[in-house]
């Protein structure tokens, strides 16, 4: 029990060619029922109906949009710089698409060829290869942005690199508290050393997962942050100039992103696959084979891969995932979008030094901990999430009432005759 | 007298609570998402409740012999304000006067029922119904057989004793 039956190199690439169809084929209608999703939810929240006379529910519904997209007319504006102008779309929907490889999605899968990792790429380097791939995500938006020789395209081009690259700063140093507690970049032992904790990251590191979330929704473009469209000032922004398929692509492109961030989030943050209050699941690849963990002596106890217990945690993953996209459409719906300056202050001047302190604060905590020699369990996280919990009460507390981010209205008191006044030592 | 300007009440700068705002906007919409308000009449599958005064796509009132109750008097062409009405009247042999040709153009009807306000022997009305899309424009002027043809429910006159149609 627990030893290892490795796959043939046959066995492997098959089974790797298997997973990338099935991962790409899941994440593509996951992507055209998040357009679903968001409409009809958007019409809830509204009081509305959304989109119900294509088949049952309205199910039907990204078929024909699919298809209403494709039969269209491709228009190319007569100034545009067409290569670039083609290359946008094809830049944007690459790196959104390819993220999703490296998010391990359910507990390995027992077959009679051996033991398959439910990830598409179980790669050493995966949070480098997130932060790499969605870095790149940017061009594609850029480069449509000035290839169309629009003005609305170009400005919102010009925003989506300024935000992407002021948040993708913020993402990463969310992400290195995250690193810290697992000691190591792949995305399967972030899921195992949270099944060690015995508690899902969330918890310990609090602020951390509300930077991310904060950074992530900006990464994505998505509505509180969602400057590069601003419909109300840039008409769409970067895609004012595309029509049929081609923006049909960044649609895609900006629903992949948001899958794949929920997805990450769910791994990072909510425990991966990982089923809550149990420890039947735990389960991961040590030198000596599958082990569940280790005991007293730090002698490992070996877990047998079942596959009741891989579609058991695959629906687990898929219902965090889910909470996530539900959480990204019912933010949209509610939250008004960001001032562009309002934006870049919350980057760079709340969100950087806030993480590097945090990071600071958590490094400095473990490092007591270690000292202390207190095993990596359930006092361990108990000990941070203390610790995070009042660092994030704190935060909340200073960031608010005007503190760090003011209002219009702030504006508007100082602006006053008599406080201008006031401000130069008059007397009126 | 000055136009009276509603006031929006704000708290004092640094009074207001960003957290708080945002966490009651999200269990407003969150009451919206679970528990929805519906007030979508889906309407090729349910029909709208049309009230008895609604004036819409004419009918031409019938003889029980198939004959227009029509007598060719002219006042509904002479009050039409959209002068969308054609009349052509005639004489038979006993002397009863009747329409040769009445055409209602749809389109330049602006639906004000006073034709049939003022139509002596309640022939034309103006009646209880809206779906009147046709393919081509030519369809929308009504002819007199298109017009007797129409059996949806007339429109109730306005009765002086019960204003409110109670």
């Amino acid at each position: 029990m627990g030893e290892m039956q490795e796959l043939t190199t046959f066995w492997f690439v098959t089974i790797a060619a298997i997973k990338v169809v099935a991962v790409f084929t899941v994440l593509m209608v996951v992507v055209a029922y998040m357009t679903l999703a968001e409409r009809r939810v958007s019409a809830f929240i509204q009081d509305r109906l959304g989109p119900n006379r294509v088949g049952p529910f309205g199910l039907l519904q990204p078929i024909a949009d699919g298809i209403k997209n494709i039969i269209k007319e491709e228009t190319m504006p007569g100034t545009a710089a067409k290569f670039y102008f083609v290359l946008g779309p094809a830049l944007a929907i690459m790196p959104a698409v390819v993220t999703i490889a490296v998010i391990p999605f359910a507990a390995p899968l027992p077959t009679p060829v051996g033991t398959v990792d439910m990830v598409v790429a179980d790669v050493p380097i995966g949070v480098l290869y997130i932060l790499a791939l969605s870095s790149l995500a940017v061009y594609g938006v850029v480069l449509s942005g000035w290839a169309s020789n629009n003005k609305y395209a170009f400005l919102g081009g010009l925003r989506a690199s300024a935000q992407m690259i002021s948040y993708e700063v913020a993402l990463g140093l969310s992400l290195i508290a995250v690193l810290l507690l697992v000691g190591n970049v792949t995305l399967t032992e972030a899921v195992w050393r949270q099944q060690q904790l015995g508690l899902w990251f969330v918890f310990p590191l609090s602020l951390a997962f509300i930077f991310f979330l904060i950074s992530a929704l900006a990464e994505t473009n998505r509505l509180p942050f969602d400057m590069p469209e601003a419909e109300s000032e840039l008409i769409t922004g970067y895609h004012t100039e595309y029509s049929a398929m081609k923006f049909s692509m960044f649609f895609i492109a900006e629903y992949a992103h948001v899958v794949t961030a929920s997805a990450l989030l769910a791994t990072l943050f909510l425990g991966g696959w990982d089923i809550p209050f149990w420890t039947g699941d735990d389960i991961f690849r040590h030198e000596s084979g599958w082990i569940r963990g280790f005991d007293e002596a730090g002698a490992p106890i070996p877990a047998t891969p079942s596959v009741l217990i891989t579609l058991l945690t695959l629906a687990a993953f898929s219902v965090k995932t889910g909470f996530f996209l539900l959480l990204y459409i019912w933010i949209r719906w509610t939250l008004p979008r960001f001032r562009y300056d309002q934006v870049m202050h919350l980057g760079w001047k709340v969100l950087l030094p806030s993480s590097l302190g945090y990071i600071m604060l958590i490094a400095g905590t473990m490092l007591v901990l270690d000292q202390l020699g207190i095993p990596f369990g359930i006092l361990y996280g108990g000990v941070l999430t203390v610790v995070s919990g009042i660092t994030t009460l704190a935060f909340l507390f200073f960031v608010d009432r005007d503190r760090v981010i003011a209002g219009a209205h702030r504006r508007r008191v100082a602006r006053s005759p008599a406080a201008d006044a006031d401000a130069l030592g008059l007397d009126c | 007298m000055s136009i009276s300007v509603k006031v929006m009440k704000r708290p004092e700068a640094g009074r207001t609570s960003y957290m708080r705002a945002t966490l009651r906007g999200m269990s407003l919409t969150l009451r919206h998402l679970v528990r929805p308000r519906s007030v979508t009449l889906e309407y090729p599958e349910e029909q709208p409740d049309l009230h008895p005064r609604w004036r819409g796509t004419h009918r031409m009132e019938v003889h029980a012999d198939g004959r227009p109750k029509c007598v060719a008097c002219g006042l509904c062409p002479t009050v039409c304000p959209a002068n969308c009405i054609r009349l052509v009247g005639g004489e038979d042999d006993q002397g009863n006067r009747y329409p040769i040709v009445y055409e209602i153009d749809e389109f330049r009807c602006i639906f004000c029922g006073m034709c049939q306000e003022v139509c002596p022997v309640e022939a034309i009305h103006v009646g209880q119904h809206f779906e009147n899309a046709e393919y081509t424009r030519d369809r929308f002027v009504y002819d007199l057989d298109r017009l007797m043809e129409q059996d949806h429910p007339v429109t109730d006159l306005w009765d002086p004793s019960d204003p409110r149609s109670e």
